[in-house]
């Protein structure tokens, strides 16, 4: 019996089979899905890049050469140089860490921080919902970048803060998914039965309540991918994000705007970086609906 | 009997899986004339799609193929989208299982009936709101008027099934497909629902198609009865012979359905090895 | 000692009175149903005892230990419940193994390997199924699922919520008959809603018929066969339901 049979069979023999299986039938139904594909490549591509920099750039990103500023893009420089003589190649890859760390740290607290709040809220209802949704409703109601400005401005201009400022102003949205999706299953039997087993409300939430809102929430996180490195570009770009001469990729278009009618390069390359990534995030995650989603016919 | 009103000859339906496409309906032939025909089956049997069939409603990637249907001399099959539209409704009218689902939740009930019947005949205003009150009568609601400014919410489940009756006969439709249309509602709702369907099918003299799992019900309701099992057809009878019937698995069901005078310890199981492969 | 004893209960859902002044007592070992249409309040009783419509007055009290406004780990041991609906009662992300180790894991019991695999025995499902999900399963296998579930706990006494409703003929009298061996063998106490007469004649000893909210009549299963009921409403439910000239009676 292959591989393949042993995670397709219909009656698996352990726990681990069973969810291998699961996860192997969303697999190929990702995979049949093209633009999906592409999107997972793209994320792929920025993490190996991410992983193996020091190997990919040919030179160091903060090695100035001022008598090779502003150089248009060439076999030696792949996308010119900057006004410092740095080598924009290099520095988009390196770029591509301290994107890829912004997303991830931002994923890790606001995710979870937005589907705890989100579940307790549509779980008990009443007076907890109200108060929740309540604060909820004041972070939502003002505007991510603005709101994000803020807590930089208070904190203090740098990478860390920015992360935390986004943290902060992107709970909201999933609070308010993770409720909706809650309220929908909370009357239903399944989890009546597990109350009736006497299970604490602690485990009903954590065990019964959260698994279910998760994939909707992996798909959300996803597409919101975009906005979070375009919210990083934003802070980086004001000068409120990573500071020089670390090569972050909207402060990179910021430096670069001063040139941006005779070298166009130094700040379209980065941007380039960005639009591609968003992309890749965003295919990834329509991808991911139509396979996590019932709602929108993943699981026919 | 003169021309039967339809006339159907082997016909599929299938549906793609991952493993090929998956007949539903497999051959199935029956005639109707003006009577009344019961088709049962459990979950599965094909006979919901059997109904949707007969008004090319099997949606894709569903794919539906007949040698014949015929309904009064007109060819189903080669008529185009449009020309279907107009027979639905005019011609052949479906009342769905759930008045809930089958209603439009911002209209009132009178303006929906209006509208069912507006599609089908230009009226006058006046015309069209006598014609919507008479019907409300005819289905037994004492108050049209008032009914008829209700929003479906408004009402209860058998008054929402009694509106969608309404809505469906009101352009004196020939064929009536009634699909399950009492299992959403209490019995004794249910029994109003069928003998008022029942006896505006005889009334009006025209053909009904009756689709439940219920074989109680159908062989009170109907003249002929056709039994379905995973898409065919097992046994194909008058109403009063069903007793009679020859069919391990229609034998089998009518004995695995509790009685009111049951004083068996254990209801016979079907053994579904004695007939299908699986 | 009674199994279930019902005492002068009123129940409101918000500031409705969804059932007034019930009272009934079901003895112990004795299969008992509820009957009655939509709306009549009868899965509202059920919801009551097990603590899922806490708005209640009046007096409660399963094996003789008064039921509180809300489940408990006690409560749990003593009485269970099989819900309607065996597409909603099962998690969908979670495998039969997972949902039947579930109420050992909430109640510390170990040994549970052992104990999901005899349960599944029990309740006529193969090995197979064991590490399926319920999307995998037919809906009569998610009802067996769903069965198993409630009596992990070896609980006394079965709040069944028309548990067939939803079901195929066919694949009704199997789970009934299943029901009625898992009563006989463990000797458990029913209590059973249902809307189906027949499947009361064939289960149940006594019937409470419920009408708004009140129970009418309290008779015999055996009232079936003659239609002896005092109350007009019961008559009239018992007329609905077929009690007159019928396919079965000339079987």
């Amino acid at each position: 019996m292959g591989a393949r049979d042993w995670l397709l069979d219909d009656s698996p023999a352990s726990r681990v089979q069973a969810d291998l299986g699961r996860a192997y039938r969303m697999g190929m139904a990702l995979l049949r899905n093209p633009l999906a594909v592409i999107g997972a490549l793209i994320i792929l591509v920025l993490i190996l890049t991410a992983a193996f920099a020091p190997w990919i750039a040919p030179e160091s990103p903060f090695g100035q050469d001022l008598a090779n500023r502003l150089l248009p893009p060439s076999q030696q420089h792949w996308m010119g140089t900057d006004e410092l003589g740095r080598d924009i190649f290099s520095r988009v890859v390196y770029g591509s860490r301290i994107t890829l760390l912004i997303v991830a740290l931002v994923a890790v607290i606001s995710a979870p921080l937005g589907l705890i709040i989100g579940a307790v809220s549509g779980y008990f209802g009443g007076w907890t919902d109200r108060f929740l949704m309540g604060v909820t409703d004041i972070f939502l109601s003002m505007p991510k970048l603005i709101l994000a400005l803020a807590f930089v401005a208070a904190l203090g201009p740098g990478i860390e803060n920015a992360i935390i400022a986004i943290a902060i102003t992107a709970w909201p949205a999933y609070a308010r998914i993770a409720r909706a999706e809650t309220l929908t299953f909370r009357s239903s039997e399944f989890i009546s039965a597990v109350r009736l087993l006497g299970a604490s409300h602690f485990r009903i939430i954590f065990r019964h309540v959260l698994p279910l809102c998760t994939s909707s929430m992996i798909v959300r996180v996803t597409l919101d991918m975009a906005g979070i490195i375009l919210t990083a570009a934003g802070l980086g770009f004001l000068g409120l994000g990573a500071q020089p001469p670390l090569p972050e990729w909207g402060a990179m278009i910021s430096r670069g705007r001063t040139f941006i009618l005779d070298q166009w390069w130094v700040a379209t390359m980065p941007g380039f970086a960005i639009i591609l990534v968003s992309l890749g995030f965003s295919l990834l995650g329509d991808g991911l609906r139509d396979v996590l989603d019932p709602k929108h016919g993943g699981e026919r | 009997m003169t021309a039967p009103l339809l006339e159907i000859d082997n016909l599929r339906v299938s549906f793609p899986t991952h493993t090929g496409r998956v007949e539903v309906v497999k051959g199935l032939s029956f005639t109707l004339g003006r009577e009344r025909l019961g088709i049962v089956g459990e979950s599965g049997s094909g006979k919901s799609m059997t109904g949707r069939a007969i008004l090319r409603l099997v949606r894709s990637p569903g794919r539906q193929v007949a040698d014949r249907m015929v309904f009064d001399g007109i060819d189903l099959q080669a008529q185009s989208e449009r020309a279907m539209r107009a027979l639905r409704g005019a011609r052949i009218s479906m009342i769905m299982q759930d008045p809930k689902f089958s209603l439009n939740p911002v209209m009132t009930v009178g303006a929906q009936i209006a509208e069912a019947l507006r599609v089908q005949e230009r009226l006058p205003h006046r015309a069209v709101r006598a014609r919507v009150l008479e019907m409300l009568e005819a289905v037994r609601i004492h108050n049209p008027e008032r009914v008829a400014r209700l929003y479906p919410h408004e009402v209860s489940g058998g008054m929402g099934q009694r509106v969608m009756i309404a809505m469906m006969l009101i352009p004196r439709p020939d064929l009536l497909i009634a699909d399950e249309p009492t299992s959403a509602l209490d019995v004794s709702v249910q029994a109003q629902v069928l003998d008022l369907i029942d006896e505006l099918v005889r009334e009006n003299g025209m053909g009904l198609i009756l689709i439940s799992h219920d074989l109680g019900l159908v062989s009170r309701y109907c003249d002929r009865i056709v039994v379905m099992n995973a898409g065919e057809v097992v046994e194909s009878c008058v109403a009063s012979e069903l007793n009679n019937a020859t069919h391990p698995y229609t034998r089998g069901l009518i004995a695995a359905q509790p009685r009111m005078e049951e004083t068996r310890d254990e209801l016979p199981v079907l053994d579904r090895s004695a007939w299908s492969g699986t | 000692m009674s199994a279930i004893s019902f005492r002068n209960v009123d129940i409101s859902y918000g500031d409705t009175k969804v059932v007034e002044g019930a009272g009934f007592e079901v003895a112990e070992g004795e299969s008992f149903a509820l009957v009655g249409e939509s709306g009549s309040g009868k899965s509202t009783i059920l919801k009551a005892i097990a603590g899922l419509a806490p708005d209640w007055t009046g007096e409660i009290s399963v094996l003789g230990q008064p039921c509180g406004h809300r489940p408990d780990q006690a409560f749990a041991e003593r009485c269970q419940m099989v819900f309607q609906d065996p597409y909603g009662s099962l998690h969908p992300r979670k495998t039969v193994d997972a949902t039947l180790v579930e109420p050992l894991v909430v109640h510390g019991i170990g040994n549970r390997s052992a104990r999901v695999v005899d349960m599944l025995a029990a309740v006529g499902l193969d090995r197979r199924f064991r590490f399926r999900f319920p999307h995998q399963l037919s809906g009569g296998q998610r009802q067996r699922v769903a069965i198993a579930r409630a009596l992990m706990l070896e609980p006394k006494v079965l709040l069944l919520d028309e548990p067939t409703s939803a079901l195929d003929v066919s694949v009704q009298a199997e789970i009934l008959n299943l029901l009625k061996r898992l009563r006989r063998e463990q000797g458990l106490t029913y209590l059973m809603v249902t809307h189906n007469l027949p499947i009361v004649g064939f289960m149940c000893d006594r019937m409470a018929i419920m009408n708004r909210g009140r129970i009418v009549e309290i008779a015999p299963a055996t009232a079936l066969h003659d239609g002896a009921f005092s109350d007009p409403y019961s008559r009239e439910l018992y007329a609905a339901s077929g009690g007159n000239p019928d396919l079965e009676q000339t079987l």
